[in-house]
């Protein structure tokens, strides 16, 4: 127990500002106003993997990691489509999860936004358009606001959400 | 060490028991024997491979002219590669399975079925594995008579309600239906448990959803399109594959690999091995609760990676290994910052490590949990990390050692009792491990050329690459056509040999608990899925 308490005292907290990027802190504090407000605090996003590598999902994951805390900004990843406003949707959307993500869309309730992450989901990336492959998430479900990258950094990542929340309030 | 020196044995055996060897090389797949069976032997050249001790590792179909399949199959033994292969006439595609002797070739001879639509007679379940409901009943995607895009057009196709999956009954007991969509960030595919009350009786793993046709979309594309896309078979072992494919390419065409670029290889391939084993082993202790571990790890995880970005450009090392080389070179200034990333990764471990090891609260819920005994570990030939905890010593770095590890000191760590426990501490250790050989490596990188031009082969040429990813023995087939394009890709990532480990070990555990062993196994669903 001693050994965890001095490691949590050297190391402290690393959580940092946005990637150093001033713009982006500007827009968090911004977007935790907005999230504040519209969104009575809490953006609450539902990860659906529709055929991606799983590079994507690495660099979602990192969202959560002490660096970045998505959750100072309000916003958080929920383990049902029944409590989320948006859908973060990665991969091409293979033809095995056309349906499930479908599904998934009609249960998250309205209002609502789709995410599209990663050049895949953006217009099939690598993948692109197959037997196997639709070739991006518009092809199955409206899309709101796409970010691109393969797969995104974390930084790239934070940026999208937040022009989302800006640009829809 | 000899290598095949008991080659010659096996044959004897395979005469003993009439299965005929019809003629065999060491030169037409590089570094690996291939020996032609009819296709009536397959099974029974399995039965004496089986008694004989081999391990089976793939099994691959191959379309060479509009009337025949090449089938072929991988055994190692003693480190060393076999591969036999069968012509099997698309008039009537009918052989024995290897099932029956080898439980691994279960669904990789079903995804064969799938996809060419050849049949193993007496395939103990012939239920569809690959295909769900995007292609029809009766149309095989890697026949060459399929068209790449399918004949459905944009159609959403329907879900894939009527898959037939185990029943388990009796008063009490109850079924659990999870996925494709999970509660978490990760890969979608679906588990069907049975319990009774909190205790798994039964589960029964259904994949393919995030099939991609990476094998049929692989085909006409250049080598450095298929390396591309081979990094995007699972993107958290990407430098894996793309080396595993480079390295089919090259022994293909002959090609040689600078010495510097071998080095880098191997030090990208190290990197990507630590980053995921940080950041599962922080997430197996969140899994039971342990946010400490998590924090920690994952912050290690985050500061690894990006170092990965300032010095490789990307921070999951996509795109780094080309056929011929690596993309790019390391100046003096970036070598030191690999240094002292690797400096720092130690001195935080020093710390970490003890406390993840001897935690009471992480003992009390993970040893005993999610057992894997070295006996089933042996009869399912479970490779990589889940394997060395349940008593399978086998590392390809050591025991296949290609280069550059051929002129190192490999060490892999091996446990027997086979719990969550012990596939984290195979986990610690290989950190460990993997942090001295990369400074082996830096202390012996060699100078001049990081790529050589590359020179497409002939058609017909076929390379076989065969390597050690984080998760355990990556294999990859290649066979070129016209002008330098690609005819054949085929990628087998551990997870196949893994994901039926995972369906035996969780027996008997309880329902919650089933995060924490899927975790502690992690198998990939999009290089299972292909």
């Amino acid at each position: 127990m001693l050994r965890i308490l001095n490691k949590i005292r050297k190391i402290g907290i690393v959580t940092e500002p946005v990637a150093a990027e001033p713009s982006l802190e500007a827009l968090g504090i911004e977007v935790k106003r907005r999230v504040g407000r519209r969104m009575r605090g809490s953006f609450a996003i539902r990860a659906v993997d529709a055929g991606s590598c799983n590079g994507c999902e690495l660099e979602v994951h990192a969202l959560n990691n002490p660096f970045y805390d998505v959750e100072r900004f309000g916003v958080h990843f929920v383990a049902s489509p029944r409590h989320a406003d948006a859908l973060l949707v990665t991969g091409p959307v293979s033809r095995h999860m056309a349906a499930a993500l479908q599904r998934t869309y009609a249960a998250t309730p309205a209002p609502k936004w789709v995410i599209a992450v990663g050049d895949c989901a953006v217009g099939g990336g690598e993948f692109g358009c197959s037997y196997a492959s639709l070739g991006g998430v518009d092809k199955v479900v409206p899309v709101d606001i796409v970010i691109p990258g393969c797969p995104p950094t974390p930084t790239a990542l934070l940026r999208g959400l937040l022009e989302l929340l800006k640009a829809d309030s | 060490m000899i290598r095949f020196e008991w080659l010659s044995e096996l044959l004897a055996r395979c005469e003993d028991e009439h299965v005929l060897v019809r003629h065999g090389s060491a030169t037409q797949l590089a570094l690996v024997h291939l020996l032609d069976i009819d296709h009536e032997d397959w099974g029974s050249f399995a039965a004496v491979a089986h008694a004989y001790g081999c391990r089976w590792s793939a099994v691959w179909a191959d379309q060479v002219d509009s009337g025949l399949f090449n089938l072929n199959a991988c055994f190692e033994y003693r480190g060393d590669y076999l591969v036999v292969r069968a012509g099997v006439d698309l008039r009537q595609p009918v052989l024995p399975s290897q099932t029956p002797w080898f439980p691994a070739a279960n669904r990789p001879e079903r995804h064969v079925q799938d996809m060419f639509g050849i049949v193993f007679s007496d395939h103990p379940d012939a239920r569809r594995w690959t295909r769900h409901q995007a292609w029809s009943e009766g149309h095989y995607p890697l026949r060459r008579d399929f068209p790449a895009e399918g004949d459905r057009g944009g159609e959403i196709c329907a879900p894939d309600a009527d898959y037939p999956f185990f029943q388990v009954q009796g008063t009490g007991v109850y079924e659990i239906p999870v996925g494709p969509v999970h509660a978490g960030i990760i890969e979608p595919g679906h588990f069907r448990f049975q319990a009774l009350g909190e205790t798994v009786l039964n589960l029964e793993e259904r994949l393919g959803y995030v099939h991609k046709g990476i094998e049929k979309i692989a085909e006409g594309r250049d080598a450095a399109g298929l390396a591309r896309l081979a990094g995007r078979v699972c993107g958290d072992s990407s430098v894996a594959h793309a080396w595993a494919a480079c390295m089919a390419m090259e022994r293909a065409a002959r090609c040689s690999v600078p010495p510097r670029a071998l080095h880098l290889r191997a030090v990208l391939v190290e990197r990507e091995r630590i980053a995921n084993h940080l950041g599962d082993i922080g997430a197996v202790c969140n899994d039971v609760g342990f946010a400490f571990a998590h924090y920690q790890f994952g912050r290690l995880r985050e500061t690894w990676q990006r170092v990965n970005g300032q010095v490789f450009g990307h921070r999951l090392l996509m795109d780094c290994v080309i056929p011929g080389g690596v993309s790019r070179d390391l100046d003096a200034a970036q070598l030191d910052a690999l240094k002292a990333s690797h400096a720092e990764l130690g001195g935080e471990l020093e710390e970490l490590s003890p406390i993840v090891d001897y935690h009471p609260s992480l003992e009390d819920r993970l040893l005993g949990t999610g057992v894997l005994t070295p006996e089933t570990a042996a009869l399912l030939g479970t490779v990589g990390y889940v394997g060395k905890a349940s008593g399978r010593d086998y590392d390809l770095r050591r025991d296949h050692a290609y280069a550059p590890y051929h002129r190192l000191q490999v060490e892999s760590p091996v446990f027997r009792e086979g719990d969550v426990a012990a596939r984290l501490r195979v986990r610690t250790h290989e950190i460990g491990h993997s942090l001295a050989l990369i400074q082996q490596l830096l202390d012996t990188l060699p100078e001049g050329e990081t790529a050589l031009p590359w020179q497409p082969p002939a058609s017909g040429a076929e390379g076989l690459g065969l390597l050690e990813g984080w998760r355990g023995e990556v294999l990859c087939y290649v066979r070129f056509g016209d002008a330098g394009k690609v005819a054949r890709f085929f990628p087998r990532d551990p997870s196949w040999l893994i994901w039926p480990a995972l369906e035996q070990l969780i027996h008997g555990n309880i329902v919650p608990d089933f995060p924490v062993c899927n975790k502690s196994v992690n198998a990939s669903y999009s290089g299972h899925d292909l």
